[in-house]
């Protein structure tokens, strides 16, 4: 084996290629090789760091020296300074906010420092693309645990005992869940991994299978010898072309080394995986349209009883669970339940990984233990609100979920804490919101999100999310009427509690919640006709104050000649012309013109 | 002209079904291949010409009905000619708050299109996303498989330049 005295972890996941590491891979390579070094200095593509605000990244080892905004042009430096004369290039380390104190290792970063990385352990420093990165650091080891010291029973027992549930929304006990497959009488079963992650703000399924995609085959094979299936699906996302490539190179792999196949570890075990790639319809996320569009048809849920583990995929047998629910799975095994029972709350079992986005200091994939406070994963983790911008409110669980106001901050974190205030787990995504995140607004885009994505088979999701947004729509356009809001109550419970699927009971939550903790804005929206964020273009006003000094600058820039004034004189917005595009207000130079 | 012309995914009317029938070849006996087919004939013509549909339809022995219910139902599937570029605007919810509308609105300006529209002279197709999973990088945009984060409408005009 060859021996390098470094290593440069380059990050390879989908934000930091689309923030250029590709281009900064190939000149460190290229320097690497004209100053003689390639030979002591190795170069690893890895998966998602999850810090990817700070992408492109790069971190050396063995000093674990975390570099962020990487670009073509610091190479020079890291390769010249670090590599061969053994110095920290200060300009490129991690600032911490208020200090402004470069932090050379990621160990010591805030963001890292908080979390609680398990399942995301090896995303970002180990080559998803190698095989042997996974083997070398304990991978596969849960498997082959698995079939040759433990019965199927044994298995599905660590499993409940461990207290793992769905990670994918619902948060069903996963080891019932197997059970239940298991006990259904069967020749052929099936395991499907959901990776249909189609909530908006939600990537850590992403960067799983793109940064450490055998920890979710481990996870599945463990589960096809628990339940009796020899077959399994990967249902992904066409939306994620890196994931998939990942996927196959892993599935390959594992199958050259019989880790994936027929009779593994000499068990008498068979396993076989197949990748499904999804054709762009959020409702396949639900399982039964998920089974629908596998056996080729229009993605459409279907009631439940039969429960899938009763009659699933082509009528068979069928245990689906998401991608993180699978990446738990092996270390259950090698590291035992009464382990993973010691993390989280009395029912929430485990870590959980969150994707913070929006109105956050530090975007990027955070994996806490279940119970820590929103507000230590906002505040601590996240970094808080930049630009000096007040926290108003964290949306969580997607279109499923719900908007949680700063009043909720402390509460914990666990599946039944979240179902009590009126949100939910959902899929762990955070998008966090200031006060220029009108709520009203915020309610209307999930709701047109669903509606679009309603697939039509039952009446409540089809027309009733439809009428709710026509609602909406006309409240952010300043239409509101005394009772919308008690209307838009009764059709959300309506719908709530007679859709087929998850997709419908689940749409109203966004405007239940937002109702439920900011019904001030709504009824500020219906009764003064005014946005109190200032988001709603159409009841925004756009004014010239006296501090104008009639440069004249505003009536150049403004698309509509709304604008107009004497030279030197104070000049005044047309309100019946006016677009409220806010060119204006960005162009003027002694800030003169405001929003309201 | 160069020696690909032959295998040139638009053919002539005869070999229009030529690429039909290899994928027809390598699906034979897969249960549940319909949309798998339907991704590799878009891939090899561009989109889902009629003909094509029902070519398929008799040699799969799958009601045309039932085929046009699927291609209506994934919004991969797209039955009209689009750009050689597919611009994806991202309008998730982390792009939403980081104004996700203004991109739109500026791709809208300079190619002359509005969202789900293709230029005239067929370079750009301009669709919206729900989420690229990029959220990260908001407001994101994806042309063809590239994705382009942390846009500003001064931004777009070169992005879109590297595609003409």
């Amino acid at each position: 084996m060859e021996h390098y005295r470094s290593h440069v972890l380059i990050c390879a996941g989908t934000g930091c290629i689309s923030s250029g590491s590709k281009k900064v891979e190939a000149a460190l390579r290229e320097q690497l090789t004209q100053k003689g070094l390639d030979k002591e200095v190795k170069i690893v593509e890895t998966g998602c760091h999850g810090f990817c605000e700070m992408g492109p990244l790069v971190i050396v080892y063995p000093e674990g020296v975390f570099y962020i905004h990487v670009q073509e042009t610091d190479v020079a430096d890291i390769v010249e300074e670090h590599l061969y004369k053994g110095r920290i290039v200060e300009r490129l380390l991690y600032k911490e906010i208020g200090s402004h104190e470069g932090i050379p290792n990621y160990k010591d970063i805030d963001f890292y420092k908080k979390q609680m990385r398990i399942i995301l352990a090896n995303c970002g420093h180990i080559d998803p693309e190698e095989i042997n990165d996974y083997i070398a650091i304990g991978g596969y080891e849960a498997l082959g645990t698995a079939l040759t010291t433990m019965n199927p029973d044994e298995v599905i027992d660590e499993v409940k005992k461990s207290g793992l549930r769905g990670r994918g929304g619902g948060g069903f006990p996963s080891g019932l869940k197997w059970g239940f497959a298991r006990k259904t009488p069967g020749e052929k079963k099936y395991v499907i991994c959901n990776a249909d992650e189609g909530d908006p703000g939600a990537f850590m399924d992403r960067s799983l299978l793109e940064g450490d995609p055998h920890r979710v085959l481990e996870g599945m094979a463990i589960c096809g010898y628990a339940i009796g299936a020899d077959e399994g699906y990967l249902y992904v996302r066409a939306e994620y072309p890196l994931a998939i490539k990942r996927l196959r190179i892993a599935i390959k792999q594992a199958e050259e080394l019989g880790l994936i196949g027929d009779n593994i570890f000499g068990s008498g075990f068979n396993f076989h995986l197949k990748i499904k790639e999804g054709a762009g319809a959020f409702v396949c996320g639900e399982e039964t349209a998920l089974m629908a569009s596998i056996e080729g048809q229009r993605g459409v849920p279907r009631s439940r009883p039969p429960f899938p583990a009763v009659s699933g995929l082509w009528g068979k047998p069928t245990n689906i669970n998401n991608v993180e629910t699978f990446a738990n799975v092996p270390q259950i095994i090698t590291k035992g339940a009464d382990w993973y029972a010691s993390i989280g709350t009395e029912h929430s079992k485990g870590t959980k990984v969150f994707a913070l986005t929006g109105r956050i200091n530090h975007t990027g994939l955070a994996e806490v233990p279940m119970g820590i406070t929103m507000r230590q994963i906002i505040y601590d983790i996240g970094g808080g609100i930049p630009a000096g911008k007040k926290f108003k409110a964290v949306q969580i669980g997607g279109p499923s979920g719900g908007c949680l106001p700063e009043e909720l901050l402390d509460m914990s974190v666990d599946y039944d804490s979240l179902i009590k205030v009126g949100a939910m787990m959902g899929s762990g995504g955070l998008v966090v919101m200031d006060e220029t995140t009108c709520m009203v607004d915020i309610s209307k885009f999930f709701l047109s999100f669903t509606q679009a994505e309603s697939c039509g088979k039952c009446t409540p999701c089809r027309e009733g999310t439809k009428r709710m947004l026509e609602i909406l729509t006309r409240i952010t356009e300043g239409q509101g009427k005394e009772g919308d809001i008690e209307l838009l109550e009764v059709l959300a419970k309506n719908i709530k509690t007679t859709a087929l699927c998850g997709l419908g009971q689940t749409a109203p939550n966004p405007v239940l919640s937002t109702l439920r903790y900011f019904r001030h804005e709504y009824e500020a929206h219906i009764k003064e006709k005014c946005c109190p964020a200032g988001a709603c273009t159409g009841l925004t006003q756009y004014n010239i104050s006296e501090v104008c000094k009639g440069c004249g600058l505003c009536t150049k820039e403004c698309p509509v000649v709304a604008i107009s004034g004497e030279k030197k004189g104070l000049h005044i917005i047309d309100q019946e012309k006016c677009i409220k595009c806010g060119a204006c207000m960005a162009k003027c130079p002694f800030k003169a013109i405001t929003k309201g | 002209m160069n020696s690909n012309q032959s295998t040139c995914c638009c053919g002539g009317k005869n070999n229009q079904f030529n690429n039909l029938d290899e994928i027809l070849k390598k699906y034979q006996g897969v249960k549940g291949s319909l949309i798998p087919v339907l991704q590799d004939a878009q891939k090899a013509y561009g989109y889902l010409p009629k003909e094509v549909l029902e070519n398929m339809a008799e040699k799969m022995d799958i009601p045309i009905s039932e085929i046009y219910g699927v291609v209506t139902f994934y919004s991969q599937f797209h039955l009209k000619p689009r750009g050689k570029n597919i611009i994806r605007v991202c309008q998730g919810t982390a792009c939403h708050v980081r104004g996700a509308k203004t991109i739109l609105q500026e791709i809208e300006d300079k190619l002359k299109i509005q969202a789900g529209g293709t230029t005239t002279d067929l370079l750009f197709t301009l669709e919206t996303v729900a989420c690229i999973g990029a959220c990260g990088l908001a407001p994101v945009l994806m042309i063809n498989d590239n994705t382009y984060g942390r846009l500003t409408p001064e931004s777009i005009p070169e992005i879109l330049a590297k595609y003409r």
